[in-house]
């Protein structure tokens, strides 16, 4: 297992950072694929925002964005009126062989 | 630029059986050398194979198994367009002057392991091609309007056509009805918007020009090749209601052959799904964006071939590495007026667009007689 899925794995959402470039590498890779300087591990912000949507049986997914760089498809708890752009939260991620990523909306007044 | 040639075809049935994938791609093969006159197996320099399976040493293989000794022979993989990257290696030997004939072979079984990219971590546990599908269709929906009933043109379109395709998988028409109630694998993608994984080979003999007319009176020219990779993980795609690396491809593919969309007689589209044809041919500029779903409702109610007149992968099947060639032996029976009841009266250019995992790359040639 390497070390973005262990982290996965405990419910941390770590992505690949160059330290030179100062920018997350995504797909997580141990080179900065503008500098091919070796990266760090950064934990990336649990906050997205909603990009696009469709649904399997009662099952809502998603692509989210995170930091306005790294995108994901996973699954949406508590949806209800979906919208685009709106913020979700990460509630949980996994790895299982399969990466998981579970969002839910982030509720605004 | 008439450098090189497509002198000759051959194509399996699209099915699902129990042929090893070695005798599927000497079956396409026989026909060549059946058909193809003056041709005899020391005739060829290059042997490339296209497929997804995981066999070692497959173009040696089937070249000792077809009795020929290829100066060059290899494979090329790049999922489902991978057939088209064949055929754009081939060109390059014979036009770089290492080889005067190359033979191109694609071939693939139902369950290859080119149907689902593992390697891409940011579809999640999403990774079957339907959950992309699905966000195409959202995101065009939402932009355009675009509806269920549009992509069910899509289907019933092609499946009409590969009716007067004896090669292909489906050998019956669906209704716009049977369409839309089809299964939903999603909320917007269902059954018959799917093209169907199967088993099947397609081959292609490439020329250089100084001997094309040795083999055959009516070669079809390759006069324009564009290809393009944005990126291999599908998230990367930026806008969903469009196919970059599709449009790069294109357009370079039409500077090339001096050629615009309205040059073009007849094209085979990669309709994956319904959604890619429509979104591909405003890609492709057959149409503006957002009216490829009213050009598809066009097609259809007025019989027009132009598009996909094989029956599309939605039609005919997609056995992955053989679809690109089979697009390609489509468009030279086009070309040399030899595609029967499904002939495009006239056809003097034609297009062919082969692209993988999400349109993250894609090929775009354009073929003359």
């Amino acid at each position: 297992m390497t070390k973005f899925e262990q982290e996965l794995k405990n419910n941390n959402f770590l992505c690949s950072h160059c330290t030179t470039c100062d920018k997350l590498v995504w797909p997580p890779s141990d080179f900065c694929n503008n500098c091919f300087s070796d990266v760090v591990w950064k934990p990336v912000s649990r906050f997205a925002r909603l990009i696009e949507f469709s649904r399997k049986d009662n099952e809502y997914f998603c692509i989210a964005e995170f930091e306005e760089n790294i995108r994901v498809m996973g699954s949406i708890q508590n949806s209800s009126n979906l919208k685009i752009n709106q913020p979700l939260f990460l509630v949980k991620c996994d790895y299982d062989g399969i990466e998981r990523f579970v969002f839910e909306p982030v509720l605004t007044s | 630029m008439r450098q090189v040639a497509v002198a000759s075809g051959g194509l399996t049935r699209f099915t699902k059986n129990d042929l090893s994938l070695e005798t599927l791609m000497v079956s396409s093969v026989k026909q060549i050398f059946e058909k193809t006159e003056n041709l005899e197996q020391k005739d060829i320099d290059v042997v490339l194979i296209s497929t997804n399976a995981n066999d070692k040493y497959l173009a040696n293989i089937v070249s000792e198994l077809c009795g020929i000794s290829p100066k060059i022979a290899h494979s090329i993989e790049s999922l489902c367009n991978s057939g088209t990257n064949c055929i754009v290696s081939a060109y390059s030997y014979i036009l770089s002057g290492l080889a005067k004939t190359a033979l191109v072979i694609g071939a693939e079984k139902t369950n290859s392991p080119g149907l689902v990219l593992e390697w891409d971590k940011s579809r999640g546990q999403y990774k079957h091609p339907i959950y992309w599908s699905s966000m195409f269709t959202s995101a065009h929906m939402r932009k355009f309007g675009t509806t269920s009933e549009d992509l069910a043109y899509v289907s019933a379109k092609n499946h009409r056509n590969a009716l007067d395709n004896p090669y292909a998988y489906f050998d019956r028409e669906y209704s716009l009805q049977e369409i839309t109630e089809s299964k939903n694998l999603t909320e917007n993608v269902r059954l018959l918007d799917c093209s169907m994984s199967c088993d099947g080979s397609a081959a292609v003999l490439l020329t250089s020009s100084d001997i094309a007319t040795k083999f055959t009176d009516r070669p079809v020219w390759i006069t324009g090749i564009g290809q393009k990779s944005t990126s291999a993980g599908f998230t990367k795609n930026d806008d969903l209601t469009s196919m970059k690396s599709t449009a790069y491809s294109a357009s370079d593919a039409y500077q090339m052959s001096g050629r615009k969309p309205t040059d073009v007689d007849v094209a085979e589209l990669h309709d994956a799904f319904s959604i890619c044809e429509i979104i591909e041919l405003e890609d492709l500029g057959f149409v503006s964006k957002g009216q490829g779903s009213s050009y598809v409702h066009q097609l259809y109610d007025s019989h027009d071939r132009r598009i996909n007149p094989r029956g599309g992968l939605i039609g005919a099947g997609h056995p992955l590495g053989a679809t690109g060639i089979a697009q390609t032996v489509e468009i030279c029976q086009q070309l040399q007026g030899n595609a029967k009841k499904r002939q495009v009266d006239g056809a003097k250019v034609g297009l062919v667009h082969n692209m993988s995992a999400a349109a993250t790359s894609s090929t775009v040639m354009i073929l003359e007689s």
